[in-house]
Order: C-alpha cells, then structure tokens, then sequence
C-alpha cells in the first residue's frame, strides 16, 4: 500500500493571504483613517478658530436677535433669541415642505393616472408637463415663478376683491382671521369626538366587512359628522368666534391671515417640480400591476372605480412608495433654495441672517445640517413603516 | 477597497503633513501667491461690479487694487471673490480671502467677537430710505405698515427693526440674499421701500427699470462707517490695508495725485516726501517698499479721485463728498499722518 | 337557379374608420373625455396661441440693442448680444477658440454615439471622451501648458462652466458612487457602517448648505494656508453630494442580481475585485442605467446652485446681466433661454439612456 499517510488538510494560509485576517486588518485600517481625518479635521478647525480670535460655543442661542422675520409661525418680535429665530425658521421649513409634500403628491398621482388616460389629449398634455417641467432646474423655475406671480399680481390698492374679506395681491393672500373666544373650546372637543367616532366607525365598518361581507358607508357617515359636530358646538355656544377681516390701511391690508407671495411661489415651483417626478413613478407603478389583475377584478363584477381603488393602487403603491420616500426627501432639501427669493425658511434666517450677525459658522451650519439631517431620518422612518403595512405579505 | 484606504490615507498625511508648517503672515501669503485675495459685493454699481468683460470696477474694488499696489507692485494682481452679506465674514474669517472689501459697518460686536479688525473707513455712510414716488410719502416717518425690501445679514436688517420700533410702527422686511436681488423686489413692487446705505441706494437706483420713479427721503437714521476688514491676529498684514488707505487720504490732503505723483517725489515739503517714501522709512517698517505710495497713487490714485471715478458726480451713481470730503474741506475724513 | 351573388361588403361607417374614428377613440369616447378635451383643447389654444405669437411671430431676433425691440414680442436680441457672456462667462474674448475646441472635441465624442457607425468607432470615441477630453480640456481652458497663457478659474462662466460642472462632476461621482455602493454591500461591519454614514449624510443634507461650507468655511477645517481652487470646491461638494445617490442607486442594481451570480463567481476561484469587475458590476450595471441617468439629469440641474455661491454658471451669468439698465425688462426672455438649455441637454440625456436600455437590453432576467 502507497497511500500517502498525512492527512488531505489544506496548509494554513500565510497570514497576508488569509481572507479573515485581511478583513480585520482592513477593518482596522479603516477606522484609524476615519479616526485620524475626523481628529485631524477638528484640531485644525479649534486651532484656526482660536488663533483668529472667533467666539465659539452656543451661548449666541440666548442673546438677542433684534432683526424683524416677515413670516412666522410662532409668536416672535425683534427682542426675542437667536435661539427663537431657529424655531421660527424651523417652522416655516416645516410648513413650506409639508404643504410641498401633500400638494405634489395630490397633483402627482393626478398627472400619473392622466398619463395613462384613455384621452389621447389628456395623456399627451400629462406628458408634456412632465417632460417639460422634469427637465428644467428647480431654482430657474422658483425665479421664474416668483417674478411672474409677482408682475402679474396688482399692487394692494387695486387688489383683488373677494367679497370684502379675502384680498389677493403683490404682497400676498389676505385671509380672515379666526378669533376664539371663550367657549370654543366646545368646538375643538366637538372635532376631536368626530374624528375618534369616524375611527372606531372605520375600524368596526373593516371587521363587519371582514365578517359579513356587507359594506358600511364610512365615508359619507364622516363627512358629515366632523363639519357638523364643531358646528352643533358653535351653535350652542352661540358663535364663540369672531373674524379678523383684513382692510386696507395706509400701505397694506391690516389684519387676516397673510400668505406672503414668496411662500406661494416657493410653494408653486416645489409641487409642480417635485410632481412632474412623483407622476412618473405614480404611472410606473400602474403599469407594473399586471393586467390580469384588473380582468380578475373586472371578473368578480367590481365597477371600475373599486377596481381602481381595492386592485390596482394597493399593488402599485409597494412598486411606488421607495422612491416616492426619496422625492418627498429631496422636496424637503429642496425647500432651502428659498434663500434664493427671501422665504424666511431655516437656511435664510438662521444660516443666513443669524450667522451673519453672530459669525459663529461652525456652530450654526452643524445645527442647520443636523435639522435636515433629523427631517430626513423621520420622513424615512415613517415612510418605512407605511412602506411595511403596504407590503406585499407573503403567507 | 484596500486602494481606496490607500489613498484616503495618503490623502490625510498629506493635509496633517502641511498642517506641520509653520503658520504664514497673510502679507508673506499674499507676496507667495503673488496675488491678493479680495472679497466683494457680488455687483453694486460705483463700489463693486464687473463690466461685461469680468473686469471689476468700484470704489471698494479700488481699496482692494490700492493694497495689491503697495504689497506687490502690481494693481491688476488681485482675484475678486464676490460674496454676499451672509458669507462674508465666514469668508474672512476661514480665511478664504485676504481682505474683505464690501460695504461693510464697523460695529463693536464684528470687531469684538467675529474675529475681525477693522482698518478704517473708506466711506462714512447712513442708513436710508429709498420710495416709490407715486406712494406720496416723503418722510420716514409716515412709513407705519409699509413692507421694506432689504439685503440678509447686514446691520441694516437691525437698524431698521430698531427704527421701527422705536417710533412704534409696523413693517414686513422682505429680506433678499444679495443687494441686486433686494432692488429687484422693490422694482417688481414687492415691497413700498426699499432700506439700506444711501451710497448704496443711489447705486441701486441706478438699476431700477425707471429710476426717476423713485426717491431718497431725506432721514438718515444710523450710522454706516464702511471700510475695509481683515483677520485679527496679524498686525502686520493689519497695519499695511490700514496705512494704504491712510495713505491715499494723506495724499489728497497734500495735493499727490496720479498726474503729479512722479514730480512730487522731488517735492521739498516733508510731509509728501514721508508719503512717497522719499524719506524716512515707512514702507520698511509696514513691511513694504518704502515707495509703496507711489505705486499705489500712480495706479490707484488718492482717495479724491478713487472716489470721483467710481461713485461722484459725474458717474451714474452721482453722489457729493459730503462727510467724506477732507476735514479740511469740512468733511470728516482725517487720517492719522505720516511720520 | 337564380344565383345569388353577395354584393360587395360595404365599407363601415364613416364614425368606424380613419380620422374620424381615431377622434371618437381617443378624444370623444364618453361624455365626460369630450368634455375634458374641450376643456384641455379651449385651454392650449388660449395659452399657447399668444406665447407662440410673442415669442415668435412678434419677437425681434436680430438688432443691435434695445431700441431694435417690439415691445408686444419678445427681445431675443438681448440673448443674440449677450451670448458670448451667457456661453463663456469672464472668459477672454481673444481665447474663446480654446473653449471653442473642447466643445468640438466635446461633440465629436457625443454626437456620434447618436448615430448608426461602426460599434467600435462609438466605443473608441467614448473611450476618449472619458479619458483624453478631460485632460485635454484643462490644457486648453485653463492654460499654463504649451505656451498658453493661463486663464483663471473666477474667469470661467457660462454654459461653458455649467458643462464643466457637469461633466467631470459625473466623470467622478459615477466610480466614487459603485465604490461605495460596494462599500456598503461589504461584508466587513466597519467598512459597512463607514460607507453607510457617509451616504445617508449627503443625502439628508441640502446641496446649498455643502455649497456653503465648501466655498467660505473649507479653510477654517484645514490646515493653515491649505487652499483649494474655489471651483474645484465647488466641485468636489457636487461630486460627493451626488455620489451618495449614484451609490444608492447601483445597491438596487446589485441587489438585484441573484444570489447564484455571485456564488457562481466565487466558484470560478475569482478575487474579490475580479468578481465584481467580470461578473456582477456589469450585469448589476446595466440594470440601473434608468436611475444613473436619472442622477446624472439631476446632477447637471444641481450645477445651477453654484450661482448662489458666486459662480457665473449659465444661470448666474444669464441673471447677472438682467439687472443691466441698458435692458429693460428681458427677464421673461433671459430665464427661457437659460430654461430652453437645459431642457435639450436634459432631455437629450434621458432620450440617450432610453436607447442605451434597449441596446443593452440581452433578454436576461425578466
């Protein structure tokens, strides 16, 4: 007998050629590079900082601002903080993106579906919009906006009359102002127990349905009840709101509501932008539903609307909510290119004018980045978890 | 993946590597790079605006030539960096440029805390306020209500909610990222005034679609020393923007100009020799040629005629000396002297 | 017998043929699509009737300044005067051959990839539109080499900077954007986590914030006297910004590759950096042309932020000069052409990687 008495055991591979040993080396490597950048990087900015004389730290978020923001959500007047004028900022961003958000979404799924319409003008004008407005950058469309509505708009002296309570000019939209007075509470508990009826009607309707197969209509029910509870509320408390109608005086209307025109146009060129794209995933995901889906249901006897309804879009939505997540993102970074025509969002007021009286760029542009990057996280969160309860189940 | 870490790590040594060298004066900077580093105001008629060819023209782009004058013998080596109001300081301050030349106020706080030094005042400036003539007002005090267009990050923003309040009235400030962008919202009617310095306002005015339609109302509510701005912490570099200007100015006082600056070299008055470096040694003690003026007034010229090319009245923007005139003509312009 | 004879079919109704029937079908099938198309048609006609009548019947293209304008139409002599500034910015006059040069260059390895040649001259010609365009147009723009006087980078503007942007900005976001893509599919944790934080910061934080930072504050985290050309700042922020996205976008595409393709590779005994190169990056590649040509399309939109950092791109040298008394009252007429650009570059791209998909298109996966 010949056979070879050592055992078939591989060699050991040499250290350098061994897979495990070269990620753990790699990996090593790696966090010293990241480390060594990240000290380096600090040391230098604290060491330029310091010999240039710059204050540092966030005492500046107590001090005052003492400079006037045309727009806020929040009460706010010159002597208030730095600090203040953050929150202010944030809020408008807030309000810009989440307006931007819902508005390109409606529209979106609008021109999405009409880009599929049986109408060939329909569809081809659905498409021209898309191809036109996809194509052009975003702040040329924000300057063209905002110039147009802004020339086409009459000044507030010959504004537009809407029935002495609603004026609309170069210095924006004029609403009336709702003014509560005691007893309205009754009217907000009266909306709050509308909507909890509506939830529990909804979700009793769904397992009623589940069971028995017969439907309730939810919707119609609602729609009644939460104008009519806060109304009945109104009514009992005989009228506790009285109304802040704006009126012309000396160079611009007093009172209301105030839509500056630099949100409308800010507003405008977001959803018209942010929709040309959110409509082109909205027909993407359409068209992915196959069509036996829609002959199925055509089958069972459903009326095209359900069809539409209960089949195709709740397929469609797990194919479009991913980048659906990504277009609300960029809508929402997007928002601070309202720099470029003065809306007072948080890169304008608080990294532009607040920086600038302060000088304290480091700080301030850290915080600014780390709002966006907070937004970004939460829209992805809860996109997420909607993406999660769309999902296709697998049993 | 491993040549990226390659060259990522190659990368960082390099930058901490540099980081060893010895931290360098802007002045010796300036001479490496051969050229000056100058922040401006991204485009405002008489103080800084590129004609159609990228060349700059202006009186805070001629303070800049003037120290590219005496620091390098060459008026024309200097890049222009045009900012806005909101970047400026970062600007100065990371020291992504040399010398911030842009309308910009000396107050206590940007001295203080910014990390900024001021080196003097190239224009002694007020706030103003600029109407639409058909609005028929001709006070700033009938302006309660009324929504002013102005530029992010200026002391401007701050006199005017203080002016406001002050006299207990209301306004909306429209607040723009440039200057150009402010002036173009008061033509669009965005808003009933518009508010910044008066030598700016005249500037802007210039660019309205009709400028006649609008007017400059006689109350001047604060006060807008602008000049030029460097890092603190190099004094010399400090003291060379300072003494140019101071220069320029001594030089009109004692009748130096671009025309006669050659003559005057052999003038017997000792003032304009010490000026012109035809005696005692000025230059060397800033760190500069001792004939650094020379350079600086045949190229630049003094104050007087930086002024009239670029901003007085015969140039569009058309504005008298007035306090800028020399403290010997009742202005208030009064530079320390030469000795 | 009679015989019968069947007469001759007789043609259908003039409602079930040609025009008539492709407007029933498509325009007027239902009450309520007729109504829409009256509606949509009654619309356009009013729109456009006049926009057309202004900006081309009325419009006055050629003259020698203001006065040559028709105050009912548009005033593209106002773009005919100012185009050499709108296509090079502050670049000097007497050295706008050189620019001329690259964009010929420029064409010649573009354009063919359009047209029906050989597939090896359209691969030789990408080939050097990567590779020797490039370097061929720093030599010629920036100067410096050759006994070419040296131009500035605060000189270059225009359309011709917004092509600069653009161009190498995706020359080099496409391969940082597959390393870290590859990065963050690795199977090291650290090198995971690493890439992971570095693409999901860009993507959470505004392009004008990066602008900021990298054209005023970059100095302050370097060390002493470290400068880069401002520029090149501009474009390194573009590059990383837009790298996070193209990252995400090729993981769809390797994830998208099953399982057995990469096992299969490993099978083979192939390296690491082989596998990826020969078997996975090009099929994974391929899958996600759409989205890269969809970064790429964003990418060259981007370039116009740098206006509000202070470059003349085409949009911020096109704004600077509509505040110039000399013209009253071009804005409408500036922002279209700026608009009218970049439209045909960008659609442009998104017809090119249409054609791309289907001549890639092997009939693999579904």
């Amino acid at each position: 007998m010949t056979t070879d008495p050592r055992p078939l055991r591989p060699g050991r591979p040499k250290p350098w050629n061994d897979p495990r040993v070269r990620s753990v080396v790699f990996q090593i490597l790696a966090i010293a590079g990241v480390a060594w950048i990240g000290y380096s990087l600090f040391q230098n900015t604290v060491n330029n900082m310091e010999s240039r004389g710059i204050t540092t730290g966030f005492g500046f978020l107590n001090e005052t601002a003492g400079f006037g923001i045309i727009m806020s959500l929040i009460p706010y007047d010159e002597t208030m903080s730095y600090g203040r004028t953050f929150l202010v900022g944030l809020a408008n961003t807030l309000l810009v993106s989440g307006l931007g958000i819902l508005l390109a979404t409606i529209v979106g799924f609008i021109v999405g579906i009409a880009r599929l319409s049986s109408n060939w003008l329909v569809a081809k004008v659905a498409l021209g919009y898309i191809e036109i407005f996809r194509n052009i950058p975003l702040l040329l469309q924000i300057f063209f906006w905002y110039f147009a509505v802004l020339g086409a708009l009459p000044g507030p002296r010959q504004a537009v009359n809407v029935g002495d309570i609603a004026f609309m000019s170069n210095r924006g939209i004029v609403l009336p102002k709702p003014i509560f007075e005691p007893g309205a509470w009754v009217m907000g508990a009266g909306l709050l127990v509308a909507l909890a009826i509506t939830v529990v009607l909804a979700v009793w309707a769904r397992r009623r349905q589940a069971a028995t197969g017969r439907i309730f209509p939810v919707l119609p029910i609602s729609l009644v009840l939460i104008p009519g509870l806060p109304l009945l509320g109104y009514l009992l408390m005989g009228g506790p709101v009285s109304w802040d109608i704006p009126a012309l005086g000396g160079f611009n209307f007093r009172g209301g509501i105030t839509a500056i025109p630099e949100l409308g146009a800010l507003l405008l060129a977001l959803t018209l932008y942010t929709a040309s794209f959110i409509a082109e995933i909205v027909r993407s995901g359409i068209v992915s539903v196959s069509s036996g889906q829609t002959e199925a249901a055509l089958a069972l006897g459903l009326p095209a609307r359900r069809v539409l309804r209960l089949v195709v879009i709740p397929q469609a939505l797990r194919v479009i909510i991913p980048p659906l997540t990504s277009q609300y993102l960029n809508l929402t970074k997007n928002s601070s290119l309202a720099v470029a025509i003065g809306y007072p969002d948080l890169v304008n007021v608080f990294m532009g004018t607040t920086l600038n009286q302060t000088g304290q760029a480091v700080e301030i542009v850290a915080i600014t980045m780390a709002v966006y990057l907070t937004i970004s996280l939460a829209i992805s969160l809860l996109m997420n978890l909607y993406n999660r309860a769309v999902a296709l189940k697998e049993r | 993946m491993k040549k990226t870490i390659i060259t990522m790590g190659l990368a960082a040594t390099g930058l901490l590597a540099l980081g060893g060298q010895a931290q360098a004066s802007t002045l010796e900077d300036v001479r490496d790079a051969g050229q000056l580093r100058c922040g401006v105001s991204n485009g405002l008629p008489g103080f800084s605006q590129p004609d159609s060819d990228g060349n700059w023209a202006g009186l805070d782009v001629d303070t800049c030539r003037a120290v590219a004058a005496a620091v390098l013998g060459d008026a024309d080596a200097v890049e222009f960096i045009p900012l806005t109001a909101a970047e400026r300081f970062t600007a100065l301050q990371s020291g992504e440029i040399d010398v911030l030349s842009r309308n910009t106020t000396w107050t206590t706080t940007r001295d203080a805390s910014l990390g900024l030094n001021f080196t003097g005042t190239n224009y002694y400036d007020g706030q103003g306020f600029l109407v639409k003539e058909a609005l028929g007002v001709d006070s700033a005090y009938d302006l309660d209500g009324a929504a002013v267009c102005t530029q992010a990050g200026t002391t401007t923003e701050l006199n005017l909610a203080d002016f406001f309040r002050a006299n207990d009235m209301d306004y909306e400030a429209v607040v723009f990222d440039t200057s150009e962008g402010s002036a173009q919202g008061f033509d669009n009617n965005r808003c009933d005034i518009l508010t910044s310095d008066t030598s700016q306002l005249a500037a802007l005015r210039t660019q309205l679609s009709d400028p006649d339609s609008a007017v400059i109302l006689p109350e001047v509510i604060s006060k807008e020393p602008l000049g030029p701005v460097v890092r603190q912490g190099d004094d010399e570099w400090f003291n060379v923007v300072k003494w140019v200007l101071f220069g320029q100015i001594n030089a009109e006082e004692y009748g130096v100009d671009s025309s006669n600056v050659e003559e005057m070299t052999d003038s017997n008055n000792p003032n304009v020799q010490r000026i012109l470096g035809a005696d005692g040694n000025m230059g060397e003690i800033l760190g500069l040629d001792d004939d650094f003026m020379v350079e600086v007034i045949s190229e630049v010229g003094n104050y007087g005629e930086m002024f009239n090319r670029n901003v007085g009245p015969d140039t569009p923007v058309g504005l008298s000396r007035g306090v800028n005139a020399l403290w010997t003509d009742g202005g208030i312009l009064y530079a320390p002297p030469f000795r | 017998m009679a015989t019968h004879q069947a007469s001759p079919d007789l043609p259908p109704p003039p409602t079930q043929r040609g025009l008539l029937r492709w407007l029933r079908e498509n325009l007027f099938s239902t009450w309520y699509n007729s109504l829409l198309t009256v509606a949509i048609g009654y619309w356009l006609i009013t729109t456009f009737v006049p926009l057309i009548n202004w900006a081309f019947i009325q419009a006055v293209f050629t003259g020698s300044g203001a006065d040559a304008c028709n105050p009912d139409g548009a005033c593209w002599v106002f773009v005919e005067q100012r185009l050499g500034f709108f296509i090079y910015g502050f670049y000097p006059a007497e050295m706008r051959w050189r620019p001329n040069v690259v964009f010929a260059l420029f064409a010649l390895s573009v354009v063919p990839q359009f047209l029906p040649l050989p597939a090896q001259v359209r691969k030789w010609l990408a080939i050097f539109g990567i590779t020797g365009l490039p370097v061929a147009a720093y030599v010629l723009i920036s100067g410096g080499y050759f006994g070419l006087e040296s131009v500035p980078t605060s000189r270059w503007g225009g359309l011709m900077l917004t092509l600069i942007l653009a161009y190498v900005g995706i020359l080099a976001a496409l391969p940082i954007g597959i390393l870290l893509a590859l990065g963050r599919r690795s199977e090291m944790p650290v090198i995971r986590g690493i890439c992971v934080v570095f693409i999901e910061f860009w993507r959470a934080v505004p392009l004008i914030t990066i602008l900021f930072m990298a054209s005023v504050m970059l100095p302050l985290f370097l060390p002493d006297g470290v400068t880069f050309d401002k520029l090149l700042r501009a474009l390194v922020g573009i590059t990383l910004f837009q790298s996070a996205y193209m990252a995400e976008v090729v993981r769809g595409g390797l994830q998208a590759i099953p399982r057995g393709q990469y096992e299969a590779a490993e099978a083979l005994g192939l390296g690491y950096w082989r596998r990826m190169r020969l078997i996975i990056l090009p099929q994974a590649l391929k899958i996600v042309i759409p989205g890269i040509a969809n970064t790429v399309i964003s990418l060259f939109k981007d370039t116009t932020l740098v206006l509000i950092i202070g470059l003349f791109d085409l949009l911020g040298a096109v704004k600077s000069t509509l505040s110039d008394p000399a013209w009253n009252n071009v804005m409408a007429e500036g922002y279209l052409f700026v608009a009218f650009c970049f439209w045909v570059f960008c659609f442009g791209m998104s017809r090119y990687s249409h054609r791309l998909e289907k001549q890639l298109e092997t009939g693999h996966g579904n």
